[in-house]
């Protein structure tokens, strides 16, 4: 009973919080729903971290859905990158639903809470579902799931213009899925095949092909509006800043890091390193990766809400990971992945604590968060450190992110893109010590509300993740060699 | 006059192309945030359109276990389109209800509107 339980892991990895969603409905109660939700989100991460486990003694997993033979069923493939990513969000997605109640509580009317967390774990699935299929149409069908899902969560924000956000971002948004479809229909049309292995077996066949040169640039702008490419990211700062608080946290840790592994498993598994070496997407990628890491990190110079600030951080740190996979070498890959890994332990880190400051204070602006550090010493630490690891300080997970996107700069000979990354990181000292100013060095404005520590049920989840920050920073084991191999896999799948 | 044999061959193409761009023009010029939403199924007909016909074959017929059929079109991406019709209802009642809702809050559905109020906003 139990080995055939073991043998069904990938299916229950993406089913056990997808059931979970509905069951929240049928209870209404919000403390049930909060509940099944933390029990969903700890059950995934414990299947996730057997799952890695697994990969690293046995190699891949490939799990027939029904029992039908690839390439006719779906298949869900586990592998090194993709036992990586559903670790990375089963574990943000345990520790925001640990920190979620008192910070739900304030900012969503309390008869729409159980809703909130089917949503939650719908959003959950789909991005775990993105992760695990190895069906190009499959991932389609999870792309959707988890973004309907997220448009309703960021339309729960207090303030109308949450609606307006989660418009435009449905807009957009569907206009990327049914660009990447559109894509994935040219390439059946090509290949006659759906499973990602298989197409990438009988492409190299038909690359010269002018609708396999179309079908990857629909998906490349399909997947960019995802996951917030810099001329494509109008919709993500208004998206972050109306959301809830925990949503943002949520979305900002899991959602762009998983449509950067979609983008990974486009390029490197589907179309394979030979065809993409073809294409000018070096460079292409290359510059809009590092006009995102300096024009955002100046615009959000300028920000003075921090919610917002922190999103255009979060657009700039996502140009770092583009440049990463623009370097097309193991190197690069490396930094791509750990960066996946790392930004979202520091972005779920800073957004938890902005979640806890909206809690104590109603407001996330920098004006009026000053002086908070004599009232909230250990949130506002937190912050600080959170911060060190955002600009990429030693002994900090940002600090070995960018320490290898700069070794694969310079492996590459490309001096300046590593001149550019250091500026961009000085950038960030200037944004960030915007906040800690107000924070650290300012009074309270006159006639502020007296306000205590947060709870240690918030207090808890947030040092866990700034834990994190700090033990990945100094102990690189675990993630250099996961994210090393699963580079070397990516370059060198078969084409 | 003979029909040149190419154009209704391609023909299905075209009109997806054409759809698509309406569609997406739609999306992008209109300021009322409901025709947006129909500019947005517009454009995923196209895609619906672009999947049916890559399908279908000369004098196919449709795909039952029969005898009498020897030539068939393709069912896979039939079904493929039927999944792509409902997650486009489910984004179109998605979008719908927000504007139900935007409209509560704002009191109009014009995007310039809406953008003047939330400049006023701040």
């Amino acid at each position: 009973m139990l080995e055939s339980l073991y043998h069904h892991l990938p299916a229950i990895q993406v089913v056990l919080p997808l059931v979970s969603a509905p069951i929240c409905v049928i209870f209404r109660r919000t403390a049930i729903a909060w509940s099944i939700a933390m029990v969903a989100s700890w059950l995934s991460f414990s299947i996730s971290i057997l799952l890695l486990e697994q990969v690293n003694s046995n190699g891949p997993i490939s799990y027939l859905l029904g029992g039908w033979q690839v390439p006719w069923g779906i298949e869900y493939k586990v592998d090194q990158l993709s036992a990586f990513v559903l670790l990375i969000v089963t574990a943000i997605g345990s520790i925001v639903t640990l920190f979620a109640p008192n910070s739900v509580n304030k900012e969503i009317a309390s008869d729409r809470i159980y809703l909130f967390y089917t949503m939650y774990l719908l959003t959950f699935a789909g991005l775990l579902g993105i992760t695990i299929t190895g069906d190009a149409f499959n991932l389609f069908v999870f792309l959707e799931i988890s973004s309907l899902s997220s448009y309703v969560l960021i339309s729960l924000g207090g303030k109308r213009n949450a609606l307006t956000a989660a418009y435009r971002y449905l807009i957009l948004g569907t206009i990327g899925a049914t660009f990447y479809i559109i894509g994935v229909g040219l390439l059946y049309q090509m290949t006659g095949t759906l499973n990602i292995a298989d197409i990438s077996q009988r492409l190299p066949e038909v690359a010269g092909i002018k609708t396999v040169m179309v079908a990857f640039a629909f998906m490349t702008v399909g997947i960019g509006l995802k996951l917030g490419l810099f001329p494509l990211h109008v919709w993500l700062p208004n998206a972050y800043t109306y959301a809830p608080s925990i949503v943002t946290a949520f979305l900002a840790a899991t959602a762009t890091k998983v449509a950067v592994y979609v983008l990974l498993r486009i390029y490197f598994s589907l179309f394979g390193t030979k065809i993409l070496l073809s294409l000018p997407i070096q460079e292409f990628l290359l510059i809009l990766g590092l006009i995102a890491i300096i024009s955002m990190s100046l615009v959000a110079i300028y920000q003075k809400n921090t919610k917002r600030l922190l999103a255009y951080s979060s657009v700039a740190q996502v140009g770092y990971m583009v440049i990463g996979i623009s370097m097309i070498t193991v190197t690069g890959l490396t930094a791509t992945i750990i960066h996946l890994f790392n930004h979202a332990v520091i972005k779920g880190a800073l957004f938890l604590v902005i979640a806890a400051v909206f809690y104590r204070i109603n407001s996330v602006k920098i004006e009026d968060m000053a002086g908070l550090a004599k009232s909230m010493p250990f949130t506002m630490a937190a912050f600080v450190a959170a911060g060190f690891s955002l600009i990429g300080v030693p002994l900090t997970a940002g600090f070995i992110s960018k320490w290898y996107l700069i070794l694969g700069a310079i492996d590459k000979g490309w001096l300046f893109v590593a001149v550019l990354i250091i500026v961009s990181s000085l950038l960030a000292v200037i944004y960030f010590w915007k906040v800690v100013e107000s924070v650290y060095f300012k009074e309270r404005p006159p006639g502020a509300i007296q306000i205590k520590e947060i709870p240690l049920t918030m207090l808890i989840p947030i040092w866990i993740m700034v834990g994190a920050n700090f033990y990945f920073g100094i102990n690189t084991n675990f993630t250099i060699s996961i994210a090393e191999k699963a580079a070397k896999y990516l370059i060198g799948s078969p084409l | 006059m003979t029909i040149p044999i190419e154009i209704p061959g391609l023909i299905n193409y075209w009109i997806v192309i054409v759809l698509m761009m309406i569609g997406f023009y739609i999306v992008i010029s209109q300021g009322n945030l409901i025709k947006k939403i129909v500019g947005l199924n517009i454009f995923q007909v196209s895609v619906f359109v672009l999947y049916i016909s890559m399908s279908k074959i000369d004098g196919g017929a449709a795909p039952i276990l029969d005898e009498a059929i020897k030539n068939y079109s393709n069912p896979l991406p039939h079904v493929l389109i039927l999944t792509a019709i409902v997650v486009g209802v489910a984004t179109t009642a998605l979008g719908l209800a927000i504007i139900v809702r935007i409209r509560d809050s704002y009191g109009t559905i014009e995007e310039d509107k809406i953008i003047n109020m939330e400049r006023d906003d701040t």
